[in-house]
Order: structure tokens, then sequence, then C-alpha cells
């Protein structure tokens, strides 16, 4: 075998160095390599970059006039009070929690059914319909889906419910849920496609019914995708502005139903960052709340990824 | 730093577009939201008294006119609260130095709904409903009852926390010892609360008077209890009886001098004083005005 290679192989060699002289074409070759490497290494410029951007705006608040205790555990947020002036975010993550809490109510059924649906049962042009459909509604602009918060829901949930103000923790939850629910989905799909088909073959082979082939043999073994969407949807909630400030009522509260009004750590942020003094303490408390956020979302992402990636070797 | 550069780009761009018409001077103004409304027949007015120059006005509240004087990206900010030694201290430290002008008046509104029945409010009696730890948490403690109002339960509505009106009020009615209450609803505008109220028959706001309309109430205001209420007019914040009336600013970067200079003299001048006089607040003196030209 070998003595049969070497010839072809040293031809080769030959021309390989033919192919290796520099002329135009190895440097254009050069520096698409170098730009396709930049744009793949960008992602991680960026993030390092915003990462060290927050945290040097907001060193200056950790350093001097962080209280691990006042900003964990009490929800006076009073950045501009004339006495005593307190940074407790304690409210703002209750905020941001009840309304993540409730949008997944809503989006996990929703969106495990249309997982499901897109998955197991429907087939050919409903499918690809379906398919497009959510991805459209994942491409609704979250301001859009404040103003139906705002517009539509509102004046909805004080009818239905007589309630004095609809602008809530349940309107802000509906509207998160919807709006996470297409993500969701898709991913939640592709782990329910990344189950082998010869799981499905077996089950059917054992005559299970298509219910139980679902619920007994795709969901289990999905289940870490399906997890990893969720966390995905979390970490989507978390992180949403627009929507939750329009829909949510902009109060600071601890809510103790769903008809409260909440104010969310990001909806806080947007509506008082353009208002400080660049440097002031309430500025750097307002990006220790980035800081905050951003640890919280990586860490969910992550720990999504981590999942979703443990079922595909799997 | 990204703010600064955007709004040094709209800056330019603004300039660009007048300039591309006619070279103008351009004054950057902004701030509060109470006096949006004049700043911007000012600069309409002012763009017939004087076409070579142009103001840009803006509003977002008196915290951001003053974060953006301190930031030195305004020529004039427009605030309904006197700035704080702190802030003044950090403009200087960052080379501004402003410097404040009165241009009028406003009183404070409370503002009710239409079908409540309250006759005057004292301001003891607002800062148990406004203040941290207050009792007040219903219509019916305080001896009413809100026709179309469930369980007579008070909505309160606020201003976020940079608004020179949510400072002018606690200073006025919560004193300096105290902070408003956790739950209210931070409303971004002056606008925004009188639109809650009027919509909300449990609700109870204060702001501009200015913004007063048909579809709300007015609450009568006494200083103490028992004594004489006094409604809110612009000839009661003038001569001082009503009880939250204030004071409104403008502040420059040193002692204007052009195109400023001029500006804010018209401001201060009959004309400038009588259309702030027509948007429904308090002129810093007596003018005679001609018969609503409008």
């Amino acid at each position: 075998m070998a003595d049969v290679t070497r010839p072809l192989s040293l031809a080769a060699h030959r021309d390989a160095d033919e192919i290796d002289r520099r002329n135009l074409d190895w440097y254009i070759d050069k520096a698409v390599q170098v730009l396709v490497f930049i744009g793949g290494i960008s992602a991680i410029v960026f993030v390092i970059g915003i990462f060290v951007f927050v945290t040097a705006e907001g060193l200056g608040f950790l350093v001097d006039a962080f209280d691990f205790g006042e900003f964990f555990g009490s929800p006076r947020w009073k950045p501009t009070s004339e006495y005593r002036t307190t940074y407790g975010i304690l409210a703002l993550i209750a905020g941001t929690a009840s309304v993540t809490g409730l949008a997944m109510l809503v989006a996990i059924p929703f969106s495990l059914g249309a997982a499901i649906y897109i998955a197991e049962f429907a087939t050919g042009k409903t499918r690809e319909t379906l398919k497009v459909l959510v991805e459209l509604l994942a491409a609704v602009p979250s301001v859009v889906w404040g103003f139906i918060g705002l517009v539509i829901m509102n004046p909805l949930i004080i009818e239905t419910f007589d309630v004095p103000v609809g602008l809530s923790v349940l309107n802000a939850g509906i509207i998160l849920g919807l709006m996470a629910a297409p993500i969701m989905t898709s991913i939640a799909e592709d782990s329910l496609k990344a189950v082998p088909d010869r799981y499905r073959e077996a089950a059917e082979a054992m005559g299970a019914t298509r219910c139980q082939l679902v619920f007994k043999v795709v969901l289990p073994a999905a289940k870490n995708g399906l997890l990893g969407a969720v966390l995905l949807g979390v970490g989507r909630g978390f992180g949403e502005t627009m929507a939750v400030l329009m829909a949510s009522g902009h109060s600071i509260n601890l809510p103790d139903s769903i008809f409260d009004s909440v104010r969310a750590l990001t909806a806080t942020i947007a509506a008082e960052l353009g208002e400080t003094a660049v440097g002031s303490d309430h500025y750097q408390a307002l990006f220790t709340i980035g800081i905050f956020l951003f640890v919280i979302t990586f860490v969910i992402n992550l720990t999504a990824d981590l999942i979703v990636r443990g079922i595909r070797k799997g | 730093m990204s703010k600064r550069t955007l709004v040094a780009a709209l800056a330019v761009s603004a300039v660009f577009v007048t300039a591309s018409a006619e070279a103008r001077d351009l004054i950057q103004n902004k701030g509060s939201d109470t006096l949006v409304n004049v700043a911007q027949a000012w600069a309409e007015t002012y763009r017939e008294v004087n076409p070579d120059v142009a103001v840009a006005v803006s509003g977002g509240g008196s915290g951001t006119g003053i974060a953006a004087m301190i930031n030195g990206t305004v020529d004039i900010a427009n605030a309904s609260r006197a700035m704080k030694q702190k802030e003044i201290d950090l403009a200087k430290s960052k080379g501004q130095n402003p410097i404040q002008h009165i241009v009028g008046f406003d009183a404070l509104a409370v503002y009710l709904h239409k079908d409540n029945p309250a006759k005057s409010l004292s301001l003891a009696q607002l800062a148990e409903i406004y203040g941290e730890e207050g009792q007040t948490e219903s219509w019916s403690q305080i001896g009413l009852e809100v026709p179309g109002c469930k369980n007579q339960e008070m909505v309160l509505v606020s201003r976020q926390n940079n608004s020179g009106t949510y400072a002018y009020f606690r200073k006025a009615v919560l004193g300096k010892k105290r902070d408003y209450k956790m739950g209210t609803r931070d409303m971004h505008g002056s606008k925004d609360v009188v639109e809650l109220v009027e919509k909300t028959p449990c609700a109870i706001g204060y702001s501009g008077l200015a913004y007063a309309t048909d579809h709300v109430k007015l609450a009568c205001v006494s200083k103490t209890d028992g004594s004489k209420c006094v409604m809110p007019s612009v000839a009661s914040a003038s001569d001082g009886s009503y009880p939250v009336a204030r004071p409104l600013f403008m502040y420059t970067n040193g002692e204007p001098t052009g195109s400023i200079k001029t500006y804010m003299d018209w401001i201060l001048s009959d004309a400038g004083q009588c259309i702030i006089l027509s948007k429904g607040y308090a002129p810093i003196r007596d003018v005679t005005c001609p018969p609503a030209t409008n």
C-alpha cells in the first residue's frame, strides 16, 4: 500500500508547492481567513468588552457604597432621597422574578404543546407553515408587545377582574410569556427532533400508541433539551425590558397578588439611567444592577447551553 | 459615554439640518417635563422674533436636564426644582458653572378622579397618604366614599425619582425627613399622571397645574387641618397663598452671553412672560398681556 502511495504523495507535494506560491490568490485567501477569524471571535470580544465596560462603570459603587445586605435585602430603592438614600433592589428582584415566573407558567404549556405538535404530529405543509409562523412570532418587536399590554390587555384586565389598574404582574407575565414562547418552541422542537428515530421505531414495534410514544419515550429522552428551552425562556424573561416597562405598572412593590403592579430590574435601568449624572452614585448603582443582571442571564444561558449540548452528545 | 456621543451626534445633525437652510445659532434646551410645553412655546415664538437663532427643546424631567447640564451637553437646562449643592459641586468638578434663573412659578395641583367627592385635603392628610409609614391607605379612612372605586383602596400616582415635581412635592408635603411610600405608580411624564387619574376612580396624583383638563378634579389644599383651603391657580401661585407652589428654573452654563443671553432676556421680558402665563403658569412679576392672542 505504502509503496503505491509514495510516488503519488510526492506528486501531490509538488502540486502543493505550486499552489503554495504567494500570488494574489494566496493573499486574498489569507485576508479572508483573518476576516472570518475576527468574525468568529467577535462574539467573545464583545461579551468581554461589555462586561468590562459595565463593571468599570459600576465599580465605584461596588467599592465605596455597596452594602450587600441592603442591596439584596432591602425593598427600599430611594436613590434620590434627601434624607436617607438607600439602594435596595429586593422589590425589583421580586418584580422581575414574579413576572418571569408567571410568564413561564404561560409559556411552558404553549411552547411545549406547539413543539410536540410540530415535531411529532404535524406533517408536510401544516408543519412548514407552523414553523414559519412561530419564527414570525419571535420577530415581533418587544415595544409592540408592550403596546399590546398597555392598550389591549390593560382595559381587558380592568374589566374582567374589576381591579383599579390593569398594569400588573398578570399583564406583564402574559405578555412576556407570549414573547418567550416562540423561542422556547423552536428549541424544544429541535430537542424533540434530536431524539433518534430508532427510539420511536422500537416503541411502535412494541405496540405503543402515538400518545404513549410521545409521553413515555420521546419526552423523557428529550428532557434535557426541553429543560434547556425553559431556561432560555427564563433568561429572556429576566432580560426583557421594554414590554415589561410598559405592562408592569412601574411601581416598586413586593407583590402579594398577581394584580399588584411591580417594577423590573431592567425597567429601572431603562427609566432612570438617562436622567442621572454620569459617575454619580445613582448612575453607578444602576450599573451594579446591570452587572447583577448580566451575571444572572449569563449563568442561566450557560446552564441551558450545557444541558442542551449534553443531550446532543448523549 | 455612548449617550454623550449620541447627544453630540444629534446636536451635530441638528446643526447640519438648520445650517443647510441658513446659518443659525442653535441653542440646546432640555429638562423639566413641567416646563417642556412652555419651553416649546418660547422656542416657537422666538423663531419669529429672532430667525437667526434656533432653539431645540426636549423634555425628560428636571433630573435629565440637570444631568445634561452637569455632563455639559446642553446650553440651557430647565428644572422644576433647584439644583442641589451636591449637583452644583459635581458640575463644577466637570468644568461647568450652572447659573440659576427663575423664569416663573407653578402651582403643583393634587389631581383626583372627577367622581371623587373630596372637598379639600390638608398637607397633613396628603403626607399620611403619600409618606412612608403613612397610615392612610383607603378613601374611607378620611371619611370619603368614592363611587366606582372597589374596596376604596387608594391608587397613588407619583413620578419617577428624577423628576423635579417628585422632589418638590416630597419637600413641600412630606418634609425633608420622609420619603414616599412603597407601591406608588411612578409615571414618566406630567401628562401621564393626569391621564391615569382620569381613567382610575381610586386614584390620587400630583402634577403641574398646566396639565389640568376638564376630565379631572383638582383638590383644594389647606396648610393645616381645619384652615381654609386654597384652590391651585395662577393667582394663588403668584401670591404664595397656595401651599404647594414652586419657582421654575432655567440653568445656563456661566452667565449667559451672545444668543443665549438675548434668548434669556427675551424669556424674562413681558413677551416671554405672557407666554408662560398663557400656558397656565404664574409669571415672575405682574405683566399686562394682550387678551388671549394665543
